[in-house]
């Protein structure tokens, strides 16, 4: 009996099955648990962390051994669930468990204080919400696929209406289904399209169907527009800035950092594994796509004033560099350039992994910014670093990984990617040649923008006075919430620092879909991608450098002169009634980003009339997006709903001649 | 090996003692060409000495952030000194860092001053921060285009492979490589808050952005920040000289070139400070809001440059 148990939980993807119940099962324990709030804070999720480390672990395993699959006897009669776990998925699901394992930590701590009926529900929405996603990685047939993506989104839909009372919370997570669901379709449509007329929708079938260029390309632009709704993709984004405030911070972390990640899995496994041709062009529209998802994304991220709204504009942003990382590996791909292909998914893959983490921590900071003041509007915070430096300290880790800083994660990413973006001249076509250095300069201002960004959000959330006086008794966030954070501010100093470990876990992956892996051509310390005289970079070196530097300047500086300090208030310019509300607002700081890109931005400006006994002054930068291709659609919606609606009168005798005059017609019709 | 530990050692050491003296150059070349009686040339040392005797005054509210920000930007741009080659090619530190990463170090030093300039909250800080990041935004891609028009031509990112090409091998022509230089001056110009981007020597409220950023700092603080920014002057005009005008660069192992490299090596720093100073008179400080068109100038040539590569190089 045991052995056959054993047998069972063989393969590493019996076991990730295995974590998906664990996490099911607890989330339909909490239910029962509805009295005892401590138990669910104290245990659930806790206990849901651990499972997330499982499932770490299993992507781990995944990446090592041979790629297994299982058939489950459940679902339809004659349409069992295939799964598979290959390293792709293994690498998704490190992902995924690695930032989810923080996430949770910190979510048992931060929603202590939530009384027990809404956190129970909330519990099981969670922890199905990690079960699909896992479920969605693991897939190995479209209706499981599809199942796993429906219980993923629907989950995370009434993770976002947590505060369903809130009326634009729940305009939000409408916004949220509609696109979600408009993806959906165009997802179904791409296995349609991809299962080749046999009828069967397993992936092993797809991988040997053989597809004309057109149906390929048909399949191909489909999946760009079902998961691109899903990562955030310009015009598809506007989602994700109403989202992402409203769900409670851990659930933005979750969504920002993995789930947006498992539209970018989709994607390659569409693109790389399950069509077996890839076309040049579908190459250069993805980079298109994926620059102008980017520099929108961080322009707008610019002007935000409400902290949660910055950050989810800056998903859109990363979104937009790991597309331009797709569509550059595809070019690349497709032009027979194998090591290069390698390079630029390795590039793409280790950003996806660096996001999960910064972008986790960044948004669990929030969290406890939230917690401790009740505010998310940057413009009444301020000065956050003296009453919780916890907080700040690990935020301003995740804030500078994030800009794109040595020796952080989210360097050696950019690093690696602009690299990549060298080494074109090697392409076939000439055009190419010339456009995508241009395009590189595009990933540098993104990244160069991601700084302001950054320094916009630390500064005017942590930095200076506070700018109410309730924010003098914000108090530090709690251990567990700590925890979470110190995990994910790990994740970003260690995946910064030792980069050719980590690019050597990624091997498997790129060989599975390039047929190449990246060859390092450094030693241990020192990234080289393709050859040491190229270029290189130890993160290692340079940190211990900087510093080594530090402390002995340090030691030089008190021992040769003194540490004396004297405190006095600061420098007013002369002018002695200077207040905290002197300081730089949010939409100060991003007024000159405003100026510069204002064409990108439909601003509104109400300034009050110079009579007026009680002034108001009003600026917004909206979102152009809306007002080009969603309005019109709304528009003719709207338009046609009220055609249809001059059918219907209320009067029965109407509905009767309706039925009367179908039935005529169809007799004629199928007589005829 | 050890030698060339040892010989990296120097060099770094070199840097960071000889930056102020450049910054003295400059400004003595300045002040003759303004007809006005120059400082001597050793002026930033004894203004370092006496900022380093004082006691440091630190506002009420300053975080830990404030105090450790100056020893971060030193670092970094002691880092960046020892990256780049001045004296001698192809020193141990160099893997390091690429000329992608170096970047990064001054973004990194960079980002520090700015979040330095926030912490106490006063106005000035804030908008020095944001005037700066406003610059660096825009500076940083045309420096990167610049840094990958000279890279097309060695095939590498690597500043000693980029310096080998040019000064020892084959004599060859760039036209790229000319516009990549007129950029590079116009982004180290932005970079290091000369005119006509940032004038160093006012107080003005309406112009400043690096004076607004260190206006809370006293003592040893100010006394690095100072010293940083000498640093910085001086390794953007190594990076200069190592990409566009590398010709005496000693090789690495020869040992016999290099008194005359360090000879060649003055000379060229005295031209390049003289040159600085001479445009610095010549041309007034712009608006903040034009500072995009300048910075977008200095990106058109970079990328001119490149083009031109693939035209007529390739």
């Amino acid at each position: 009996m045991t052995n056959g148990l054993f047998s069972y939980f063989a393969d590493p993807v019996q076991w990730a099955w295995a974590g998906v119940m664990f996490w099911l099962v607890l989330g339909f324990a909490s239910l029962l648990l509805q009295r005892s709030p401590h138990l669910l804070s104290r245990l659930v999720f806790p206990l849901g962390a651990l499972g997330a480390l499982f499932i770490a672990g299993v992507g781990v395993a995944g990446l090592l051994l041979p790629a297994s699959a299982v058939v489950l006897p459940i679902g339809l009669p004659d349409l069992p669930f295939h799964l598979r776990l290959d390293a792709l998925s293994a690498f998704f699901m490190v992902l995924l468990g690695g930032a989810a394992f923080g996430i949770t930590v910190y979510a048992s701590g931060y929603f202590k204080s939530m009384a027990a009926g809404p956190l129970a529900l909330l519990a099981l929405w969670y922890h199905l919400f990690l079960g699909g996603m896992v479920t969605v990685l693991l897939a190995d047939d479209a209706y499981a696929f599809m199942v796993a993506w429906e219980v993923m989104a629907l989950s995370s839909y009434f993770l976002v209406t947590t505060d369903h009372k809130v009326p634009e919370i729940r305009r939000a997570g409408f916004l949220y289904l509609l696109i979600a669901h408009v993806g959906a379709i165009s997802l179904l449509l791409t296995f349609g399209v991809l299962q080749g007329g046999h009828g069967d929708y397993t992936f092993d079938t797809m991988r040997l169907a053989e597809m004309t260029p057109f149906w390929a390309s048909v399949a191909y632009l489909l999946a760009l527009f079902g998961f691109g709704a899903k990562a955030g993709m310009v015009p598809l984004h506007v989602w994700l800035p109403e989202a992402h405030p409203a769900a409670p911070s851990p659930v933005s972390a979750l969504m920002s950092g993995v789930m947006l990640k498992t539209a970018i899995y989709g994607l390659l496994r569409v693109t790389f594994d399950l069509l077996n041709i890839q076309i040049g062009w579908w190459g250069t529209l993805a980079l298109a796509l994926g620059l102008i998802t980017a520099l929108y994304g961080v322009i707008f991220a610019a002007v935000q004033s409400d902290m949660k709204r910055l950050l989810a504009w800056s998903s859109i942003e990363n979104i937009g560099i790991l597309l331009a990382a797709f569509g550059l590996t595809l070019i690349f791909y497709t032009d027979g350039k194998g090591a290069l292909a390698a390079l630029t998914l390795t590039a793409l893959l280790y950003h996806a992994l660096n996001h999960a983490f910064f972008k986790g921590l960044l948004f669990v900071g929030t969290g406890s910014v939230l917690h401790a003041t009740g505010v998310r509007h940057m413009g009444h915070l301020g000065g956050l670093m003296r009453f919780m430096p916890w907080t700040a300290w690990l935020t301003l880790i995740g804030a500078l990984a994030i800009a794109g800083l040595p020796p952080l994660n989210g360097f050696v990413s950019e690093w690696l990617l602009l690299q990549a973006f060298l080494q074109t001249p090697g392409l076939t076509q000439p055009y190419l040649n010339m456009v995508i250095p241009v395009a590189a300069a595009t990933v540098a201002l993104a990244a160069a923008l991601a700084a302001y960004v950054m320094v916009k959000f630390f500064g005017v959330v942590f930095l200076g006075q506070p700018r109410d006086p309730v924010l003098h008794e914000a108090h530090e966030a709690s251990w567990p919430e700590r925890l979470g954070m110190l995990w994910l501010a790990a994740g970003c100093v260690l995946l910064g620092l030792f980069p050719t470990q980590v690019i050597g876990w990624l091997a498997p992956v790129v060989s599975l879909l390039t047929d190449q892996s990246l060859v390092n051509d450094g030693n241990w310390l020192m990234l080289a991608p393709i050859s040491a005289e190229r270029a290189s970079y130890a993160p290692l070196i340079f940190f211990a450098v900087v510093a080594t530097v530090l402390l002995l300047t340090f030691i030089w500086v008190r021992r040769v002169y003194h540490g004396r300090v004297r405190r006095s208030d600061p420098w007013d310019c002369g002018y002695p009634e200077q207040d905290a509300r002197m300081q730089d607002s949010a939409e100060g700081f991003g007024q000159p980003i405003r100026q510069i890109f204002e064409v990108f931005m439909r601003v509104e400006r109400e300034t009050p009339d110079p009579f007026s006994r009680t002034p108001h002054y009003h600026g917004a930068s909206l979102d152009k997006a809306w007002f080009i291709f969603y309005a019109p659609i709304a528009r003719v919606t709207n338009w046609l709903s009220e055609q249809a609606g001059r059918l219907q009168h209320g009067r029965i005798q109407w509905y009767l001649i309706y039925s009367f005059a179908t039935l005529i017609f169809l007799l004629v019709f199928t007589t005829r | 090996m050890s030698t060339g530990i040892l010989l990296q050692l120097a060099q770094t050491l070199l840097a960071i003692l000889l930056a102020p003296l450049l910054m003295g150059w400059v400004n003595q070349c300045r002040a003759w060409l303004q007809g006005r009686s120059a400082p001597p040339i050793t002026q930033p040392y004894r203004t370092l000495k006496k900022l380093f005797h004082k006691d440091a005054v630190i506002a009420h509210n300053a975080s830990p952030l404030f105090r450790f920000a100056p020893y971060m930007i030193f670092a970094c741009m002691a880092l960046a000194a020892g990256i780049v080659p001045t004296v001698v090619n192809d020193l141990p530190f160099s893997p390091a860092a690429d000329v992608i990463a170096l970047v990064g170090i001054f973004a990194l030093a960079r980002v520090f001053l700015a979040l330095a300039a926030m912490d106490i909250g006063t106005s000035f800080g804030t908008l020095g921060a944001r005037r700066e990041m406003l610059v660096s935004f825009l500076a940083e891609p045309a420096l990167l285009m610049v840094f990958f028009t000279a890279s097309l031509i060695s095939q590498s990112t690597r500043l000693p492979v980029i310096v080998d090409t040019l000064a020892h091998q084959e004599f060859v022509i760039y036209p790229s490589l000319a516009f990549a230089a007129v950029a590079f001056w116009m982004i180290s110009v932005a970079e290091n808050a000369r005119i006509p981007i940032d004038n160093p020597s006012t107080h003005l409220e309406l112009t400043m952005i690096h004076e607004a950023m260190i206006l809370e700092y006293s003592a040893r603080h100010l006394a690095l920040i100072e010293w940083s920014v000498a640093l910085k002057l001086f390794t953007y005009s190594a990076l200069g000289i190592a990409l566009f005008l590398p010709w005496g660069i000693a090789a690495q192992g020869d040992m016999a070139a290099l008194p005359l490299a360090l000879l060649i090596m003055i000379a060229k720093f005295l031209l390049g400070g003289a040159l600085l100073a001479f445009i610095e008179t010549i041309s007034a400080k712009v608006r903040l809001f034009r500072a995009p068109e300048f910075l977008g100038t200095a990106f058109l040539l970079a990328v001119l440059g490149m083009l031109l590569h693939f035209l007529l190089e390739v």
